[in-house]
């Protein structure tokens, strides 16, 4: 029975390594830049859920105000490049680290609130550091920065030439956050933070210190999430505060989880892989008419998935497997 | 006589207006079983969920191995070694049962692979290993039950509190309720638990507090309280209102 469970955990490992290679060869059948930033979106969104679902889905604290690590992140690794010229790698963990810092602070008042009432906190919180970015000259304002364009380089981390660096960033990037989440499965904290989750009454009965393990899951998810906006700062090139802060990114960075199937394993990347391209083709199939027919096609898409499956579509492969192995 | 494991000195919690438990002073040696009875409303969960932490007392005081633990959260008691259950079982829906038991095992060591280790062995003794891969919410009412006993032995505790592990079984779930407990305290593990149905726990008991309305009615050995004529006229009176 554990030779079994330690052969699933190797099971998906093994999956997991299979679809990086497949997807680290897309690009050389797809030239299509197009479909090359649409690719590198997917990926980017699947980490950055990843993330979020460190806290929202094993922790169950649902965050969405997450726009705030997401822009913060882009800030703090563009700011340093362009004021001080530290290069965005340092600049990420620079970012990495505030991010965890913050979700410190934000979360010793805030995990004193529970269900709803955390999640709006979150919201207002995000809306106000989207408002401090906005009057805060020295970051650019409502203007925001421009990265200057320089030569093709991976120290600087800008590419005009070619889309390919930066699709394997977000693989290594995606793959990153999911291995990190791979490990949790099966750790103390992991552990922990479902009990949490599940009954917190019942977790600090047996030992588990609620506050702490909440503390832990929301500065792990603020770090990557950072390290996902600094990214994105440097695959765009120019950041404002709309565009790295905005409420939008707080729902763009749950809702691949959500779709997925919230707390588990492949859930943000399997929710990515589809909401994102979605979302992507919509918008240039339809977006152009100004009719809006691309939102009512993604939010009647998203409406569909939640009605036949609210616990994500991971959960149609779960019960195939349970089916198979009944029979 | 060597000093009690758990001892309570004076325990008051008032809820509001109401007294729950009033100056209770209550003794647990080590390795005994104690059934804490008494009828609905008597103050068992409010002492019981003091004890283990749920929620402090509104005066008074608790000893556990001697330390004053009175102020300590009730995930500091359950490493000190305190283990309870729910009444109401509180499974982690989203996990299986071994994984359950495995989250109680981690309060001793930090290794997950140690922790199902453990959770493996726990599950056997609790006859619940043949379920171990199941979903905790599929399994039957007595199974519930007897995962909450396993989760709260995977801590490794020194005291097992537990609240009404045993009620509403029926008599042969009840009676492998019986021997699950009797093999836990041969294990070494002192055992106060809570019970509304006399008869079930009056054989297995060594020992009996009955509360009534918030106090300590009578103590002593089983086959005593029950000819207590205090007690016998707290749950006869309690019958007549009820009916």
């Amino acid at each position: 029975m554990r030779g079994a469970f330690a052969r699933r955990r190797l099971g998906q490992l093994a999956l997991a390594a299979f679809i990086a290679i497949v997807v680290a060869l897309l690009p050389l059948a797809v030239h299509d830049v197009y479909l090359q930033n649409v690719l590198v979106l997917t990926l980017m969104y699947a980490a950055l859920s990843q993330s979020w679902n460190i806290l929202g889905g094993y922790c169950g604290q649902i965050s969405l105000g997450h726009a705030i690590y997401f822009g913060l992140g882009a800030y703090a690794s563009t700011l340093l490049y362009t004021h001080a010229g530290v290069t965005p790698w340092v600049g990420m963990l620079a970012g990495g680290a505030i991010a965890a810092a913050l979700a410190l602070v934000l979360g010793y008042p805030f995990f004193r609130l529970r269900g709803h009432y955390f999640t709006i906190a979150t919201i207002v919180v995000a809306e106000a550091g989207l408002l401090l970015m906005l009057n805060w000259d020295y970051a650019g304002g409502a203007q925001g920065i421009q990265i200057p364009y320089g030569p093709d380089s991976w120290l600087h981390l800008q590419f005009a030439r070619s889309k390919l660096p930066y699709i394997y960033f977000a693989l290594g990037l995606a793959c990153l956050t999911w291995l990190v989440t791979w490990l949790i499965e099966d750790s103390k904290w992991g552990y922990w933070w479902r009990a949490v989750k599940d009954n917190a009454e019942a977790a600090e009965s047996l030992g588990v210190i609620v506050f702490r393990s909440k503390m832990a899951a929301a500065a792990l998810s603020a770090f990557f999430t950072a390290i996902g906006g600094s990214f994105y700062a440097a695959f765009v090139s120019y950041i404002d505060p709309d565009s790295v802060m905005g409420f939008q990114f707080s729902l763009l960075i749950a809702l691949p989880a959500v779709l997925g199937g919230v707390g588990t394993l492949w859930g943000p990347a399997l929710g990515a892989a589809i909401l994102i391209p979605m979302t992507e083709l919509t918008r240039s199939y339809f977006g152009g008419s100004g009719s809006g027919l691309d939102l009512i096609i993604y939010g009647v898409l998203i409406m569909v998935i939640s009605l036949a499956r609210p616990e994500g579509l991971t959960s149609l492969f779960v019960r195939r497997r349970g089916a198979a192995a009944s029979a | 006589m060597s000093a009690p494991l758990l001892e309570t000195l004076g325990l008051t919690r008032r809820f509001g207006g109401l007294v729950a438990a009033s100056g209770v002073s209550i003794q647990v040696r080590q390795g005994e079983i104690l059934g804490l009875i008494g009828p609905n409303g008597a103050g068992k969960s409010t002492l019981f969920n003091m004890i283990a932490g749920l929620y402090p007392p509104s005066d008074g005081r608790i000893l556990f191995a001697g330390e004053d633990i009175t102020r300590f959260s009730a995930p500091r008691r359950c490493a000190l070694g305190i283990a309870r259950t729910f009444q109401v079982v509180r499974s982690f829906d989203s996990m299986s049962v071994a994984e359950n038991v495995i989250v109680g095992a981690l309060v001793r060591t930090p290794s997950a692979a140690e922790a199902r280790r453990k959770a493996f062995r726990v599950l056997e003794l609790t006859g619940l290993a043949r379920r171990a891969d199941a979903a905790a919410v599929e399994l039957t009412p007595p199974e519930k039950r007897r995962l909450e006993i396993a989760r709260a032995l995977a801590t490794e505790p020194k005291l097992l509190l537990l609240d009404e592990a045993l009620t509403g079984l029926t008599p042969s779930e009840a009676q492998e309720g019986v021997e699950l407990v009797r093999r836990i305290r041969a294990g070494g593990v002192t055992i106060v638990m809570v019970e509304h149905v006399m008869e079930v726990v009056m054989p297995l008991v060594d020992r009996a507090v009955v509360l009534d309305l918030g106090k300590v009615l009578a103590e002593g050995l089983p086959q005593e309280v029950v000819r207590d004529e205090k007690v016998i006229g707290a749950y006869l009176g309690d019958r007549h209102r009820a009916a």
